[in-house]
């Protein structure tokens, strides 16, 4: 029986038969007081709250995105190696460490969080740190909102890390298919913890979409039309117009989910008028969309990063923006190549199976811009450029097993086999991850004002681009060989090496993550010596590059005017960048707020309110939302002025610094670097 | 925040951030975001509005007569929030208040003879639970009524900003987005009386 003070949580929700578990937890706490501890001990607390808690800046909020998805992708990737090592192990008498209980939980949860706790924040705080500086704006559109979407989406990753030690976490898959995922087959939290975390991340990323389109349709410095805009900027425009068109879906299907579950309805169910099959066709209505949703932001990476590396203009940016405009448009209409085996009949699934493949074309048309412009290009061979080689390579060959399976007979064989999971990793990792590692090395600089080791970013790529390798390609084998997905142990000993080599792959990919811990490490203590004093350490071609390293919370004393596709090199050409108005003015800043945060502390314990059925929770904390919104609103006083005499201060020391380290802005190579302190 | 925007006209200018063009800009694309909610559950509820299960159809349960009453009050409220506008950009405060007021009660009687139907189905054994039809029926009539509600909500709250702060640029940018949203929610509403009641009664 519930009860009416805690609902269905009791002591025994917490697994402390589980050694794994409770070893997990206890590192994951120790972590978190030595993080407390630390910012205790430095006196730091005021500096977080007033600084990062209740920034709006989206440079800030940019890097709290980031620092979300690292501390998830380990999460995510401990998940990834006991997988493997159960997988390498679970042969006929041996059944591995894992139950499979927990094995089907360890997977749904692995998904989940690389999908919506990594590849989501990863992206979303890369544009939150490089678009408004590319369109030459000082701010997005709504800055406080931007909080509430960065809160949002931290609480949701806080739910799938509290269902590890309170409670479970989904064995449903991360895809939650019922009837599995309904109460009657999964009474437990676990399905709720799925549904809660992916909600109310879903709705924050949903008001990310919004918040950007609307920042890059109306924001854009003077000059800059549509067929002048970076192409990053066209990625995540396009990007955030898929978000505005695809997660509503998500929210539907997980609210009328939600609803069986909680009061007994029957959209899913298998009797009393339910269609189980309306459920695969919802999710994937948002869920292909979301493929291209992860995809399109790390393909315009890549193109800024080999335009600046190759140092020439991107080869066909207008094929380019084409080519993503198609990719979006596109990804609404493959949906049913998730499930041919729902047996749509020949002709539906030839729809989707031909759909499927159009894709490649505008895809292919990408790859070859990316070659054209590294083609008699004076291509630096720097750790954001590995990636992207790496990334043609690789993706290539996850593409030509996707049309493989496009074709319904095919797929019919290699449906939820080893194969698959091989195909949408090879899509993912090279496709999405690689080109957040690129970009994130690439605008490290512009973030933090030091770049990032390079050294130790070649050993983290090389172990990543090997063990990637080594750890999918046998699962293609795999599946040929007829390993379904999924199985925490078989009976089938010439399976076995394969998965044995694939777990070695997943250690050679650890390696990586070291090295990238390393590198982290590394770079910070050498700060001083990779000091971008400049605040343009590739001689790059977009407005990010006039600013300095990192930005004034102001991004531009003056609006830049635009007169070219390719903003800062046009200016160093025509010898005007760093050009210093006649006269500073104030400027007009959005204040700093506490009302995002405590949105998001609300929005935490409602969602773990209703996971545990704690109904006064529940609803105190959903008032507690709606209050904090209408007092907010009551303020008016929002916005600030920014006297001229400041910022006449702080660009005069950004100069004397370039002066100092010798640099003209001219045509500017990678400067010297000095010690230098915004 | 007005008198601020008068001493630096330049400052704003080239700043684009919470000016009420972005705003509503902003709040369309909310919208359409939301027309792709409502469109999902209409999609749901035409797959399963014949999952009976063996329980009672539309034409059983619909009372035509009763939602014509009930579709008059949210489009007439609608009709009375036109008018709030028009005050509003007459400058005419308390005939804005007074609009604002009635379309809330109009909202309120909407949402009373709805919470008033769902109630005497259920208590009749009808409830969600019963079929999938059913189902999908209160989901897509409760998910608009819980919309209403929202909007009845921000409404009582703007009614207390119209009193308390005036016609200032930020209340009048709300003012506008309530408006879209309220129209919105009828359009909304002519879809769910056409498809579900309309169609289901016949």
């Amino acid at each position: 029986m519930d009860s009416a003070l805690f609902g269905k949580l009791t002591v025994s929700a917490i697994p402390f038969d589980n050694a794994i578990v409770m070893w997990t937890v206890g590192v994951a706490l120790t972590m978190g007081a030595v993080i407390l501890g630390l910012v205790t001990y430095y006196g730091k607390w005021s500096y977080l709250w007033k600084e990062w808690l209740t920034s709006v800046d989206h440079k800030r909020i940019g890097v709290m995105y980031v620092i979300l998805a690292l501390v998830m992708l380990l999460r995510g990737f401990a998940d990834a190696i006991m997988m493997r090592a159960q997988q390498a192990v679970a042969e006929g008498p041996s059944q591995g460490y894992l139950p499979p209980y927990h094995y089907d939980q360890i997977f749904s949860a692995h998904g989940t969080i690389m999908i919506i706790f990594v590849a989501m924040p990863f992206f979303i705080g890369l544009m939150n740190i490089a678009v408004p500086l590319q369109i030459g704006a000082r701010d997005v559109a709504f800055p406080f909102m931007n909080a509430i979407s960065l809160w949002l989406t931290v609480i949701s990753a806080a739910l799938v890390m509290v269902s590890l030690g309170v409670g479970d976490f989904s064995h449903a898959g991360w895809t939650g298919y019922p009837p599995l995922s309904e109460s009657q087959y999964s009474p437990g939290p676990g399905v709720d913890y799925w549904i809660w975390s992916l909600q109310l991340g879903g709705i924050g990323t949903l008001m990310t979409g919004i918040n950007f389109f609307v920042t890059i349709v109306k924001m854009r410095a003077p000059g800059m039309t549509y067929m002048k805009m970076p192409v990053f900027t066209w990625a995540i425009f396009v990007t955030t117009a898929l978000i505005m068109m695809a997660f509503p879906v998500l929210t539907v299907t997980l609210g009328l989910l939600t609803l069986d579950r909680y009061l007994g309805m029957h959209f899913f169910t298998n009797n009393l008028g339910g269609n189980l099959m309306m459920f695969p066709n919802l999710f994937w209505i948002w869920g292909h969309p979301e493929v291209y949703i992860v995809i399109l932001p790390a393909f315009g990476m890549f193109s800024e990063v080999v335009a600046t590396f190759s140092q020439k203009r991107l080869f066909g940016y207008h094929s380019m923006i084409y080519a993503s405009i198609a990719i979006g448009v596109l990804s609404f209409a493959v949906w049913l190549h998730h499930f041919f085996t729902m047996g749509a009949g020949a002709d539906v699934n030839a729809f989707f199976g031909i759909a499927t493949m159009i894709i490649a074309v505008p895809t292919g048309v990408k790859i070859f811009n990316w070659l054209f412009t590294m083609y008699r290009g004076r291509v630096q061979f720097t750790t954001p450029v590995l990636w992207t080689l790496a990334f043609i390579v690789t993706f290539t060959i996850g593409g030509m097993t996707g049309v493989l399976m496009s074709v319904p007979a095919a797929d019919f064989v290699l449906h939820n086999s080893e194969f698959l999971v091989a195909h949408f990793h090879n899509m993912l990792i090279p496709g999405a991850l690689f080109g957040y590692f690129a970009g994130y090395a690439y605008w490290f600089p512009k973030a933090f004002g030091f770049r990032l080791d390079e050294k130790w970013g070649k050993r983290a790529f090389w172990a990543w681009a090997i063990g990637f390798l080594v750890a999918f390609m046998p699962l293609y084998a795999l599946g040929f060989m007829g390993m379904p997905r999924r199985l925490s142990h078989y009976d089938n000993p010439a399976w076995q090496p394969y998965l044995e080599v694939a777990a070695a792959g997943a250690a050679i990919i650890f390696v990586g993550i070291v090295c990238q811990v390393m590198q982290l490490i590394v770079s910070i203590k050498n700060r001083a010596a990779l000091r971008d004093v400049t605040g343009d350490p590739w001689n790059g071609h977009t407005l990010e590059w006039a600013v300095a390293s990192p930005p004034p919370f102001y991004n531009f004393a003056e609006i830049p005017v635009v007169h070219d596709l390719d903003a800062f090199t046009d200016m160093k050409e025509k010898g005007i960048a760093y050009q210093r108005p006649a006269k500073y003015r104030d400027i007009h800043m959005p204040r700093n707020t506490p009302a995002g945060f405590i949105i998001g502390m609300f929005a935490f314990s409602f969602g773990f309110a209703m996971i545990w059925y704690i109904w006064w929770l529940a609803l105190a904390s959903a008032f507690g939302m709606l209050i904090t919104l209408i007092v907010r609103s009551l303020n008016d006083n929002v916005d600030y002025y920014v006297p001229a005499a400041e910022v006449e201060r702080i660009e005069n020391e950004h100069h004397r610094q370039m002066a100092d380290a010798g640099a003209t802005g001219v045509n500017a190579e990678p400067a010297p670097y000095f010690a230098h302190q915004v | 925040m007005t008198a601020e925007v008068l001493t630096y006209p330049a400052a704003h200018a080239d700043h684009g951030h919470d000016a009420t063009a972005t705003q509503t800009f902003g709040f369309w694309l909310y919208i359409m975001t939301d027309c792709v909610l409502f469109a999902s559950i209409f999609a749901t509820f035409a797959v399963l509005s014949h999952n009976y299960a063996g329980g009672p159809t539309g034409k059983e349960l619909f009372n035509l007569r009763y939602v014509f009453g009930e579709t008059m009050f949210l489009l007439f409220s609608s009709v009375t929030y036109g008018f709030a506008v028009l005050a509003m950009n007459r400058d005419a405060r308390n005939q804005v208040m007074g609009w604002l007021i009635v379309t809330f009660f109009l909202g309120l009687g909407f949402i009373g003879m709805e919470v008033n139907e769902f109630t005497r189905m259920i208590l009749e054994g009808n409830g969600p639970d019963r079929s999938g039809f059913l189902s999908a029926f209160f989901t897509l009539v409760g998910t608009h009524g819980t919309h209403v509600s929202f909007g009845l909500i921000w409404m009582a709250v703007m009614i207390f900003q119209v009193a308390g702060k005036g016609l200032t640029t930020p209340v009048r940018s709300r003012l506008m987005r309530l408006s879209m949203f309220w129209h919105f929610l009828d359009i909304v509403w002519i879809g769910v009386f056409t498809i579900v009641y309309l169609l289901g009664a016949m």
